[in-house]
């Protein structure tokens, strides 16, 4: 029972850093152009994110 | 497009400036691969003072900021240009209307709160039903708690704020009984969760949150997606326009400041800003967007001209006859928004479910609640029991019941090549019992073809391919491309001149050759009775010989027809071309209801009176002119080709050239409103068996969550079956 308190905080620490990054990805735009992303790969000079609208 | 060089003051209307950057939206509908994407950055960003030119490829929209001052506008539209692409300016309200897309972004916000939330807090609930006791209990419902109440305050908004606004109008919609519930449901918990008490219902009520903002995101993306790929109205329409001032010199004016009465010029290759009468000048004009009719027409001194259509080859003096609000694009503007009125009654099924599913399930929660009380005497397990009556029949399972399966239908629909825009679309194609078509780019293709043999020597062939091939007139097009499929190649000419208005002509051997309009080139007017248009080619010491057109129907468009009627529909025809015209496509694709010679006010009242005996109107056209019909239908469908409006009016727009994508649809449509069907019954069967569970106080906080998702899983699975429902029907 004692490692119950760091558990439940890993836990949440966790679910809390996916939910973050989640909304990071939403909010730099990465999914405003799903199809131009699925092209852009086989571009051999494009590699940079999109800028910030 | 020479439109750059006279309207290079135009331009700037369509830029914003921010920090010193200038910013302009361009949308460039022909971008198609991974290559266009990066030779348009790639040219863009070469320019001096770019700071960045972005392509994106979904909205087929190039977004470019600049240092400003360091470049025009209209160097960027050059520069794209010249590299074969058609570019027009987004204005900058058009981009600020993607409300939609800010719309799902909430919900996306939302549902990953909500998804985060109700996973950790099952996984406290799991212990709690694994019989977890005491003070580890209360710890454990504590922290849910925590989770619970900023997450139903956060993700439970797009709920409360349409329960708040149908409760403020007087209405109970589906989110009613879903704010109540969670609320309520809520508020117990918190109450148990500071007494100690043995349940709480967070889980519960956080993971109801989660499946709706599923289904409701599903639903949203679906609208959006629509709405991309469907221009809006006027987009193409010019923003201002070039006066011929009386002393001679040119002005560039927005729209708003032109009066009636004024002479404009129009470029060759600019649209018509206003409606007016030609003062000067000759040329072609194409109307296509606003008539849907490919084939251009000439314009000379005299004759009128429409806002919106364009002047393809020569520069046009025109007297403004009335311009803005006035003009005939905005008077079928108007109609169709008034069209439109009738539609927006429609009330979708799961709407009319909820009216009655709402007063039902709060007074059966009501007298449950009483009925605890009067007969044990103990408030708070009333309350308990009432509590739980309310979360069993929230309506997670109907709220995902509709959702689930239009989103696999139009997905299905989507890999077909046809976008669905909203929900409801499908649920009114499934009702239509009539179709209304329209003839041009509906029926038929709308591309002229040529009609039976051409009648010229080998040698001829030869010289007008050399011709055809130097215009882009659809007229020369489709007899260069019907020349080259036969094997011709071109002859040698030089210096081919294009006559303003008239056709193309080039100096042979022995004079001077022509390909144009019949009475130009010396053929004579064209016949009256013509099935389509003509043109004439013209060679010294020979009898001009003619070239007949017609509009080809696309290749399955009898089967299509047919298929229409076997699935039930009624079939009819309105078009507003000749009637000898129309006579002959309706015998070739079997239909015996036709109208010829119709306005667009005309095909809005044949709608009317057919919807006034009671039918449900399906209609299929392209055109502007069919704008106020598409919109006056009980649901419609337009051709990809079709023009703006056609498009922005249509239900559902269809890519490619098969109009068996009309009965497909249909098809789709049937299936979905089953399946929907089967689900709102399923959602309601699992009520019956677990509403008087609830009601007889033997639900926990597991059994609920058990309840809750297996009906939504069983919900969902029955979706699923869409895919081979509509696969062994082979639609």
């Amino acid at each position: 029972m004692t490692g119950l308190p760091l558990l439940i905080i890993l836990a949440l620490a966790m679910g809390l850093a996916w939910l973050g990054l989640f909304m990071w990805t939403l909010r730099s735009h990465q999914y405003d152009d799903p199809e131009g992303a699925a092209l852009r790969i086989l571009a051999p000079d494009d590699d940079t994110p999109a800028p910030r609208a | 497009m020479t439109s750059t060089a006279t309207t290079a003051g135009a331009l700037d209307l369509w830029t914003t400036e921010r920090d010193g950057l200038r910013h302009i939206d361009l949308h460039v509908p022909t971008i198609h691969c991974a290559n266009c994407i990066s030779r348009i950055e790639g040219a863009v960003r070469k320019l001096p003072g770019v700071r960045t030119a972005r392509v994106n490829f979904s909205t087929r929209r190039l977004s470019v900021d600049w240092e400003d001052g360091a470049l025009e506008a209209a160097r960027i539209v050059a520069t794209v240009e010249d590299l074969g692409f058609e570019v027009r300016p987004f204005a900058p309200e058009d981009v600020s209307a993607t409300e939609g897309r800010k719309a799902t972004r909430e919900l996306i916000r939302c549902m990953a709160v909500a998804g985060f939330a109700s996973m950790n807090i099952m996984l406290l609930s799991v212990s709690v039903w694994s019989g977890a006791e005491a003070a580890t209990r209360d710890l454990f419902h504590a922290i849910s708690a925590i989770i619970a109440l900023p997450t139903v305050a956060y993700a439970g908004r797009p709920f409360f704020r349409s329960a708040w606004n149908a409760l403020r109008h007087g209405r109970a919609n589906m989110d009613v009984p879903i704010a109540v519930g969670v609320l309520l449901v809520t508020a117990m918990s918190l109450y148990e969760t500071l007494n100690s008490g043995p349940h709480a219902y967070f889980d519960g009520a956080v993971s109801l949150l989660f499946f709706l903002l599923i289904g409701r995101t599903l639903d949203s993306v679906m609208r959006d997606r629509a709405r991309a790929s469907v221009a809006q109205l006027l987009k193409q329409m010019p923003r201002g326009a070039t006066v011929l001032m009386e002393d001679g010199r040119t002005e560039y004016h927005p729209i708003a400041e032109i009066r009636p009465g004024l002479s404009i010029v129009v470029a060759a290759g600019e649209r018509v800003p206003v409606d007016g009468v030609v003062l000067t000048g000759s040329a072609m004009v194409d109307r296509s967007l606003v008539t849907g009719e490919s084939v251009p027409e000439t314009a000379g001194a005299g004759d009128k001209v429409l806002a919106g259509t364009m002047a393809l080859d020569a520069a046009l003096t025109v007297r403004v006859t009335a311009a803005g609000q006035n003009t005939f694009m905005a008077d079928l503007v108007r109609l169709m928004e008034a069209a439109e009125q009738g539609r927006a009654a429609y009330v979708r099924l799961a709407d009319r479910v909820s009216r009655y599913y709402a007063p039902v399930v709060h007074s059966l929660a009501a007298v449950t609640g009483l009925a605890w009380w009067l007969a044990g005497g103990d408030w708070h397990t009333a309350m308990l029991t009432a509590v739980a009556v309310l979360i069993i029949t929230c309506p997670c399972a109907l709220g995902l019941a509709v959702p689930a399966v239009q989103v696999l239908a139009s997905t299905l629909l989507m890999r077909r090549g046809v976008l669905v825009k909203d929900g409801s679309a499908l649920e009114r194609m499934a009702e239509a019992d009539i179709a209304v078509l329209d003839k041009t780019g509906t029926i038929t293709l709308g591309r002229p073809q040529i009609d039976g043999d051409i009648a010229l020597a080998p040698e001829d062939c030869a010289l007008a391919l050399a011709l055809a091939e130097r215009s882009t007139h659809p007229l020369s097009r489709g007899l260069a491309a019907e020349l080259r499929k036969r094997g011709v190649a071109p002859a040698d000419v030089s210096a081919v001149r294009e006559v303003a208005g008239a056709g193309l002509e080039a100096d042979g051997a022995d004079g001077v050759i022509r390909l144009g309009r019949p009475d130009w080139a010396g053929a004579g007017a064209a016949p009256v009775g013509a099935n389509g248009p003509v043109i004439a080619f013209a060679r010294p010491g020979r009898a001009p010989v003619s070239i007949h057109f017609h509009d080809q129907p696309r290749a399955d468009a009898a089967a299509a027809v047919q298929r229409l009627m076997k699935m039930g529909l009624g079939v009819s025809i309105l078009s507003g071309d000749h009637a000898h015209v129309v006579d002959r496509v309706v015998r070739a694709v079997g239909i015996a209801d036709w109208q010829a010679g119709c306005s667009p006010a005309g095909k809005v009242a044949a709608i009317r009176q057919r919807q006034e005996r009671g039918h449900k109107v399906l209609v299929v056209g392209d055109g502007l002119n069919d704008g106020p019909a598409l919109a006056a239908g009980h649901v419609s469908m337009a051709p990809s080709s079709a023009s703006d409006v056609g498009q922005a009016a249509a239900d559902f727009v269809f890519l490619g050239e098969g109009l068996s994508a009309v009965p497909a649809t249909l098809a789709v449509a049937r299936q979905a409103r089953r399946l929907v069907r089967q689900n709102i019954g399923l959602a309601i069967a699992y009520n019956v068996i677990a509403v008087p569970l609830a009601m007889l106080g033997m639900v926990t906080p597991l059994i609920a969550a058990v309840a809750m998702s297996g009906s939504s899983i069983l919900v969902i699975s029955n979706a699923l079956r869409l895919n081979w429902l509509v696969k062994g029907e082979n639609a």
